[in-house]
């Protein structure tokens, strides 16, 4: 009969919204968003580098202890970790595979081609790429301490300033971090339109805040390495 | 009357299907006498449904509801793109939500007066009846009506008309109202209900034993040519508008369908019934390719004028008043502006006849709001008529709060098509034919916002529970595919294709296309004489014959060819184009959009003759360039007794 | 005024296609751009060339046929239907590049001449109100609060023309069914099926080969209906919504 609907599949949530484009958006926001909020502390943690390398290394130490005496040593370390590790290869891998489709569903560019949206919103991908290779070496210079010339395991402050003590390290490091900015302006308002926070009355708001945690977040991590640059941290 | 040697006159064709007594049970006794298919024999059922707009796509969706397996066509790429979604102005209805007075008896009288006494009695009931199971039906698709702030539905009063029972949404009624029917259209044919070919237009019927049994349809994108064989066939193809060439029409809406339907032995009804609308926009040159519509209700607020003398081409506003002529007002001071279609078109030919015409080619009127503006202040007017100023000024460059807007009749639909009796069976058994592809419901002139609610009424209510009673007296038995009357009509389709694409002259489709809607326009629009339809009847064979000589049609048939599409149905143009002034000829009376010079009161107002003509003239195909034989259906009015219109 | 054209011509969706110049002469500034194709159509036929397909068909801008990215841009520098483009908003002496819209999910079927029959499928994925001819309710049953009706007509307002998808560099359809979920999912009559319905037209539009969104707005800007972004964010609200409710597919 003409009523009748077509039989259910078992709807699996996390199967059903991985497999569709909207789904793996939503992923890529609600991880997008777990690293922007570490972003944030991870800022304010940087700044206290101007404070000196007493409150720093304290800083850096504490960081093991936090949830003493409830977890152990380093443990919340550990977690944060793996939180943001998955948040950085779900992101990634849900970016990749969905350029891939996004680049499929255009095969043919127009013969025309005008300026598009903003530099933001077209550097996603390559400024994502740039961030992802970022981090890996940010993460061999000052936490596994593999590339740093220093390399003092508990002294975070003396390998950050020997590190920026490098021309080229603090040059991608403030290109990075540029990339991270504009980044953060468009995948944060991205994320509430994904998350499908936005409206008509939010808009404003939302490109707002946008626009103010980009510029806080590049001008916070770029002033390390100016500080450093200018002696201001030595 | 055999007056003119052109036609033959045959027997009078009535309509048996109609029940009698009180007319308001007609439509509830029709329904209990007619034969039910069971439902599970319905899926045995073929229906091929052509046309995809209000009415084809509501009956598609609702014999596929029903359980029959419905095979339908469009020629556009998608069944959401049917001309009916450019309707703007709304939908009647009998509501009465205004306590205004209104009731289905009032709907039908408004109907039958407004079509001057042309139309059905019993049709106009039952669509008058279904009107309001139209709007639930529609609000519950979700079509966003417009709502007052308590939630409830907004009416307006439209067309001239006392009561408000035009339901509307914004300017884009028909848009809304098209797409829900193809929401539900599209849920049927996702469901597989629906065998649905868009991008394939019909272009021959196959007649089976006298009986309609098929189609034979072009793929537009391929070229091939196929058959498609059912147990009905329904035509929702619109009206032939287009054969004027500029006209509000889509540019490829044509009469392809119902011609080749009439040659097939179906009937031709009131074929020179066509209306004008007066507020189209004025064409800007010879490029033009087709008219544009703006809503009727700027005549509430808007003076139409033109200047009092003779080839002023000074600039509207340096016209002083006193020399301005606001005819309308001067002619009928009672109605003014708001005087009904037919004559406000034939009013604004005149004053352009009489070289007081404003515009390119003093083919236009002044429609002014600069007395409204100041009434109502610029804020209020936008308000009511920001989006039809915009467009306006989209397409003319020209800003109408700062100069006067032109405005210019032109075709806009079509009264007459396939007759139909009450079930909407044509002549042809198997044939059904609703919508504006019908003549039924609105004999010589169509009120406004009744055309989305016939196509509607026909395709979810009429057809759907009249086409039982055929589909039960009819078991289902297949024809063969190699049946003769299918390769005959298949042999027809594909020679006619090749005789086009073979002829290599030397002019375009639409040259012929141009002269062909000019020669109409003369000689069959707004005003006709018989010397003037003389004239076209005598240029017509003489312009089908150099069709065929000097058409050029480039490309082949095995591809997507535009030119092809065009050129063919051009050559049933040239055959409607024919009979159209043949029937305006042999009507020597005015009634509705047929104003016939020599039938006019001394003050030159239509003159209707009821004792000669009242009556659907229906015809009957003989051959192409022979007289064809007309058929009379006497017309009774039992429940609104025929007046003279008079708006002065 | 006289204007050079590049246009893209291809036989049909097998053959490789190419951009082709062309010269009119003696274009009307209040021709449409459809128009102005006529134009150069009947000079071909006459020359013995083919003329250009292109889609068209109400030419007000409102059956949503006629579609062409006319200098890279969707529909052109107006924001309107090509058929409401006039030649006024081009000089003497310009070259207009004029392409078909392109997406994976909307394959050339000859010159400009696209297939968007996607677009349906993701209609007859849920795109509509289950409500059987005859079974409705009586109109004024369900009282719709005015700013919802106006919600609604605002994002029924989509014509259908792909302008979205055309212009997206994803290929995305995310606007187009957006609309659709919007206008139906906010009014009463959409409720009971507001889960299944975006559930059903997501996974349609996946289906069908367009790309996902990146927020890039480049299908807002091209609507010539004023879709707005929003609704893109409302319809992955509702999926979300639908989702995380266990909501059935259907």
């Amino acid at each position: 009969m003409a009523l009748a609907t077509r039989a259910d599949r078992p709807p699996s949530l996390i199967g059903s919204v991985w497999r569709s484009t909207v789904g793996k958006k939503a992923v890529m926001a609600v991880t997008g968003v777990i690293m922007l909020a570490y972003l944030v502390a991870h800022v304010v943690g940087n700044l206290k580098i101007f404070f000196g390398a007493g409150e720093f290394n304290a800083y850096g130490h504490w960081l093991r202890t936090v949830g003493e005496p409830f977890l152990h040593h380093e443990w919340f370390l550990w977690i944060a970790r793996a939180a943001l590790g998955t948040a950085v290869v779900l992101h990634g891998v849900a970016a990749y595979q969905l350029s891939r489709r996004d680049l499929a569903a255009r095969p043919r560019q127009y013969e025309r081609k005008r300026p598009r949206a903003s530099y933001a919103t077209r550097t996603m991908r390559w400024g994502g790429v740039i961030i992802a290779l970022f981090i890996v070496w940010h993460v061999l210079d000052l936490t596994t301490l593999t590339v740093n010339p220093n390399a003092q395991e508990g002294r975070p402050y003396e390998n950050l300033v020997a590190s920026f003590d490098r021309p080229a390290v603090t040059a991608f490091y403030i290109v990075a971090m540029l990339a991270l900015g504009l980044h953060v302006r468009h995948g944060f308002w991205s994320a509430a339109q994904t998350l499908g926070a936005n409206s008509a009355r939010r808009d404003r708001v939302l490109k707002f805040l946008a626009n103010a945690l980009a510029l806080v977040l590049t001008c916070g991590f770029i002033a390390v390495p100016v500080g450093v640059l200018t002696g201001v941290v030595s | 009357m055999t007056a003119y040697p052109d036609y033959r006159t045959g027997d009078p064709v009535t309509d048996t299907a109609a029940p009698g007594g009180p007319i308001a049970e007609r439509w509830d006794r029709r329904r209990f006498e007619a034969k039910l298919v069971n439902p599970a024999n319905r899926r045995k059922h073929t229906v091929i449904v052509v046309g995809t707009g209000l009415a084809g796509g509501a009956a598609g969706a609702t014999l596929a509801e029903q359980g029959y397996h419905v095979v339908q066509f469009c020629y556009q790429d998608s069944p959401r793109r049917a001309h009916s979604i450019a309707a703007q102005g709304g939908i009647n209805a009998a509501k009465n939500y205004r306590n205004d007075g209104d009731s289905v008896h009032r709907l039908f009288y408004d109907t039958v007066k407004g079509g001057d006494f042309r139309a059905r009695e019993s049709n106009v009931h039952r669509l008058a009846q279904v009107s309001v199971e139209i709007i639930d039906q529609c609000v519950a698709q979700g079509v966003p009506f417009a709502r007052e702030y308590g939630g409830l539905l907004d009416t307006r009063s439209f067309g001239g008309v006392q009561v408000s029972r035009t339901f509307y949404a914004r300017g884009q009624t028909g848009q809304q109202l098209l797409l829900g029917a193809y929401q539900a259209l599209s849920r049927q044919i996702d469901a597989g209900h629906v065998e649905m070919h868009a991008r394939t237009e019909m272009l021959d019927l196959i007649v089976v034993d006298g009986r309609a049994r098929g189609i034979v349809a072009r793929d537009l994108i391929t070229g091939a040519v196929s058959t498609h064989l059912a147990d009905a066939v329904v035509l929702a193809s619109g009206g032939y508008g287009n054969v004027f060439y500029l006209s509000t029409n889509a540019k490829n809406s044509n009469a392809t369908a119902i011609w080749r339907a009439h040659r097939r032995g179906a009937y031709f009804a009131n074929p020179c019934f066509t209306q004008i609308h007066p507020t189209c926009i004025p064409r800007s040159g010879d490029h033009q390719s087709k008219l544009t519509l703006m809503s009727e209700s700027l005549r509430n607020d808007g003076r139409i004028w033109v200047p009092k003398a003779k080839g002023d081409t000074r600039p509207p506003g340096e016209i002083p008043e006193p020399e301005r002529d606001y005819y309308l007002e001067r002619i009928y001071p009672s109605f003014g502006n708001l005087v009904p279609r037919d004559i406000a078109s034939r009013a604004a030919k005149n004053v352009c006849d009489e070289g007081r015409g404003v515009g390119p080619g003093g083919q236009g009127v002044y429609l002014d709001f600069a007395d409204a503006i100041a009434r109502m202040g610029r804020k209020a007017v936008e308000a009511k008529y920001g989006n039809l100023f915009e467009m306006y000024e989209r397409i003319t460059a020209e800003d109408p709060y700062e100069v006067p807007m032109r405005i210019y009749p032109a075709i806009h639909y079509t009264m007459g098509g396939l007759w139909v009796d009450y079930d909407l069976r044509t002549t042809v058994p198997g044939l059904f034919a609703i919508g504006e592809a019908n003549f039924s419901d609105h004999g010589a002139n169509r009120l406004g916002a009744s055309a989305l609610m016939q196509g509607l009424a026909d395709g979810y209510f009429v057809l759907p529970s009249t086409i039982n009673d055929f589909l039960a007296r009819h078991p289902h038995d297949a024809v063969p595919g190699d049946h003769p009357a299918v390769t005959e009509a298949v042999a027809d389709v594909t020679d006619r294709l090749r005789r086009l694409l073979a002829a290599r002259g030397d002019r375009t489709p639409d040259s012929f296309h141009r002269e062909l809607g000019e020669l109409l326009w003369d000689e069959c629009g707004m005003a006709r004489t018989d010397a003037g339809l003389r004239k076209a009847l005598d240029r017509i064979p003489a312009l089908r014959e150099e069709f065929w000589r000097r058409i050029r049609v480039p490309g082949t048939g095995e591809e997507l060819n535009q030119s092809l599409e065009k050129a063919n149905r051009i050559v049933d143009y040239l055959e409607l184009a024919e009979l159209m002034c043949l029937d305006a000829l042999h009507r020597a009376e005015s009634c509705g959009g047929h104003f016939r010079e020599e039938s006019a009161t001394p003050d030159g107002e239509a003159a209707r003759k009821d004792e000669e003509f009242s009556y659907a003239a229906a015809w009957e195909f003989t051959g192409t360039g022979s007289p064809p034989v007309l058929h009379k259906e006497a017309l009774t009015f039992e429940y609104v007794h025929p007046t003279q219109r008079s708006y002065a | 005024m006289d204007l050079t054209l590049r246009i893209w011509r291809q036989r049909n969706a097998d053959e490789a296609g190419a951009m082709t110049t062309y010269r009119v002469t003696g274009i009307s500034e209040d021709m449409s751009f459809l128009e102005m194709l006529d134009h150069l159509n009947e000079e071909l036929i006459l020359a013995g060339d083919e003329p250009v397909a292109f889609d068209h068909d109400c030419r007000e801008g409102i059956c949503g046929a006629c579609g062409m990215v006319i200098n890279g841009q969707a529909h052109g520098p107006e924001r309107t239907t090509t058929c409401q483009l006039h030649m006024r908003h081009f000089s003497n002496g310009d070259t207009i590049d004029v392409e078909p819209w392109r997406a994976a999910a909307f394959p050339v079927v000859k010159d400009l001449v696209v297939d968007r029959s996607a677009f349906d499928r993701i209609i007859g994925s849920g795109g509509y109100v289950s409500v059987p001819t005859g079974s409705a309710p009586e109109a004024h049953a369900t009282p719709v609060p005015k700013p919802v009706a106006d919600l609604a007509f605002e994002h029924a307002e989509c014509i259908g023309c792909g302008a979205c998808v055309a212009a997206c560099p994803n290929g995305s359809a995310m606007l187009f069914t957006s609309a659709k979920v919007v206008h139906l999912n906010v009014l009463p009559q959409g409720g009971p099926e507001r889960e299944s319905r975006v559930l059903g037209m997501v996974d349609a539009m996946d289906d069908q080969g367009f790309g996902g969104c990146t927020n890039t707005g480049e299908c807002a800007t091209a609507c010539p209906k004023g879709i707005p972004l929003q609704s893109i964010a409302t319809m992955n609200r509702e999926y979300l919504r639908a989702s995380l409710k266990g909501g059935r597919r259907r």
